[in-house]
């Protein structure tokens, strides 16, 4: 016993309905005369009669059974052409859309192939059914289909340099934009919005402290660890004091500092500022009179540029705990004398260097952020792919600023 | 035995029954103790001031928004006593046009009205192409906009999008949320054309919530009224503008005024009192 697949309501009738029909069918020959698999509910007979080529949908011609029926007509051999095709329409049970579609779409094949379309047995609803989905027919606009070809490699490559070249003048523009922009207000500070500012050191600043903390604490355990072990096969360990600091001053620290923000608030940015663009609030913001730079961008990099600098000194000093902590238990040299040597053997200098790159990187970020924010089209998935084009270019400068001071420092130090 | 005259009708000949619905968020009721239902081939409207709760009462009969308490049938079966398997057999037989269309932005129009087909039929890509094409060509859009992504169309022609999305299963039920807000009054009546060509020619039944005057007296064959968390009337268009409320009055004052004016014109009526 096959159950009706619809077991709703009065759908349950018609199944049994077609089953019914399904079982008198059986006897018959398949072949020319019929084609119809046993105990299917819905589906097609067709029937060749001298020049008269009869199709008898039967079954619920629905939706829901659109892929049996489709197969139904795969299936079903129509003739070559000439000759009149009936379509007999007394066993189809119910219609709708998809099913008049494909009535439609068999008719119009017949009809191609020069046969005499006649319809028999046709209720109103399907006669409405027909006609709508005969008026609403039209020459589908085929895609051109995308090759691939040498010269469209060739092409794509070509565009993706220009796109970057494109990148770093807009980086340049928009960096210029800003500046002037900030020294205007500087000059009228009233039009520092101090406000915004406090909220987004909030955000990227205080909120980022235990994180940042976690972080640079974690890799100056580690790193402490192995310049001990390293240094031991020396019975050089409290040398390790030296490098470990100077590393963490210089490098470590702001670097660390920096990816994390670029992380954490780089993303929120570049999602704050696309959702504006989305949702039409930076026109909004151009329509007041104001400018976007001034309300939405300085904020954010003022703020940024703040808070970068103290998460880096914090990041040291959680990274330098860390050394000590290290130094203590793992490598047997005492508080007062991991203080000592580091501050005998580690010149400031060391620590000014490493700060001093902070507020740039900072910069770097919020840059890159706002930017790509700004460029988020309609789709929610533009905003995906900036956001991601935003952290990935913002680590990836931080890293350029990085090296172009290590450059830098090696050219000045001789 | 008294019968609550807000539960009287029965599951038979409706497509779905709400009863008695207790709606809120936190401490605050929204709906309290709503009762509609929805027969065959009708359009049904619903109206009320605004946050009277209509859209969260349209988001509670398609499970987006949870109830208190409240039970809903469809097709005769309680919703909440459907096996998973039946409850997905029931979502497919509605579709839902969102007030502000609900497009996926990254999809193509064309790949927005495919998606439901996609999920939940079995049919090969080619019919898949050509179901979309007539699907999109039947709400009035022109073949072009297929290939077009949400972000580039119009407030009138994304909610032509999603309303062929919405049909793209052929439901029993349309579900619609403010259809003919934002869009000018031309784009209005002919949307209102087209969901009056659909329903006589689908026997679609549809569920409309709606601000659009013209709208509810070009299209809704009953009317059910919202106010102060409750349904105020529930009925057809006459006896609803008949109704004794002081804001039905001022909402419909003017077609009202509109219809006794064009009584006074009627030659029996200025005959009478002489």
């Amino acid at each position: 016993m096959i159950l009706p697949s619809e077991s709703m309501g009065e759908t349950a009738e018609d199944a049994v309905g077609s089953m019914m029909s399904d079982r008198s069918d059986l006897g018959r020959v398949r072949g020319r005369a019929m084609i119809q698999l046993a105990l299917v509910e819905n589906g097609l007979r067709t029937q060749m009669d001298g020049t008269q080529f009869v199709l008898r949908p039967f079954g619920s011609w629905i939706v829901r059974n659109l892929g049996e029926v489709e197969d139904a007509l795969e299936a079903a051999e129509f003739p070559s052409g000439g000759g009149v095709a009936v379509f007999d329409l007394a066993e189809l049970e119910r219609i709708d859309v998809a099913g008049a579609w494909l009535i439609h779409r068999a008719a119009k094949t017949l009809a191609a192939r020069g046969s005499r379309l006649q319809f028999e047995n046709i209720g109103r609803g399907a006669r409405i059914l027909l006609e709508e989905v005969a008026e609403s027919d039209r020459d589908p606009i085929l895609p051109e289909p995308e090759k691939v070809t040498a010269r469209g490699m060739v092409e794509s490559t070509g565009n993706s340099v220009t796109g970057a070249i494109n990148d770093l003048v807009e980086l340049v523009v928009f960096v210029g934009n800003v500046v002037t922009i900030t020294f205007n207000m500087l000059r009228r500070e009233s039009r520092l919005r101090m406000t915004s500012i406090i909220y987004h050191l909030e955000l990227m600043g205080l909120n980022a402290v235990p994180i940042v903390m976690l972080i640079t604490f974690v890799i100056g355990l580690i790193v402490s660890q192995q310049a001990i072990y390293q240094l031991r096969a020396f019975g050089a360990e409290q040398l390790a004091v030296n490098f470990i600091g100077i590393v963490i001053l210089r490098e470590l620290g702001v670097l660390l500092t920096a990816i994390m923000v670029a992380g954490r608030s780089g993303s929120s940015i570049t999602a704050e500022v696309g959702a504006m663009r989305m949702r039409e609030e930076i026109d909004a913001v151009n329509t007041l009179a104001l400018d976007p730079v001034e309300v939405i961008v300085v904020p954010r990099l003022t703020a940024l540029v703040i808070a970068v600098p103290i998460l880096t000194f914090i990041g040291n000093m959680s990274a330098l705990a860390a050394a000590a902590l290290v130094s203590l238990f793992y490598g047997g040299i005492p508080i007062d004398v991991f203080i000592d040597r580091l501050r005998e053997n580690v010149d400031f200098i060391n620590f000014t260097r490493g700060m001093i790159k902070a507020p740039f990187m900072a910069f770097m970020i919020g840059v890159v952020a706002i930017m790509e924010g700004l460029r988020v089209g309609g789709s929610t998935d533009s905003l995906g792919r900036h956001t991601t084009a935003a952290v990935v270019k913002s680590i990836f400068l931080v890293i350029v600023v990085d090296g172009i001071f290590v450059v830098y420092y090696a050219f000045v130090d001789g | 035995m008294a019968i609550n005259p807000k539960t009287i009708h029965s599951a038979k000949g409706y497509l779905f029954d709400a009863r008695d619905l207790v709606v809120g968020f936190g401490d605050k009721i929204i709906l309290d103790g709503v009762s509609v239902g929805l027969k065959r081939s009708e359009i049904l409207g619903v109206v009320g001031p605004s946050g009277c709760g209509k859209s969260v009462l349209l988001r509670t009969l398609i499970g987006l928004v949870p109830r208190m308490s409240g039970q809903i049938r469809y097709f005769g079966r309680d919703i909440d006593r459907v096996a998973e398997r039946d409850r997905r057999k029931i979502e497919k037989r509605w579709g839902v046009l969102f007030q502000h269309g609900a497009l996926f932005s990254s999809l193509t129009v064309k790949e927005n009205v495919q998606v439901p087909m996609r999920e939940h039929l079995n049919i090969s890509q080619k019919l898949m192409d050509e179901l979309a094409e007539l699907t999109i060509s039947m709400v009035g859009l022109n073949p072009d906009a297929g290939a077009k992504y949400p972000s580039e169309l119009s407030g009138g022609m994304i909610k032509r999008a999603a309303l062929a999305r919405a049909l793209a299963l052929n439901p029993d039920i349309l579900f619609l949320d403010e259809p003919t807000s934002g869009l000018d009054p031309v784009s209005a009546a002919n949307f209102d054309e087209l969901m009056l060509n659909l329903q006589q020619t689908l026997g679609l039944s549809v569920f409309m919530v709606t601000h659009d005057l013209d709208s509810i007296f070009r299209t809704c064959s009953r009317l059910v009224i919202l106010k102060d968390r409750k349904v105020l009337v529930d009925g057809e268009l006459d006896t609803v503008l008949a109704f004794e409320d002081d804001w039905v009055q001022s909402y419909f004052g003017g077609k009202q005024a509109r219809v006794e004016y064009t009584e006074d014109r009627d030659p029996g009526a200025i005959g009478a009192p002489t």
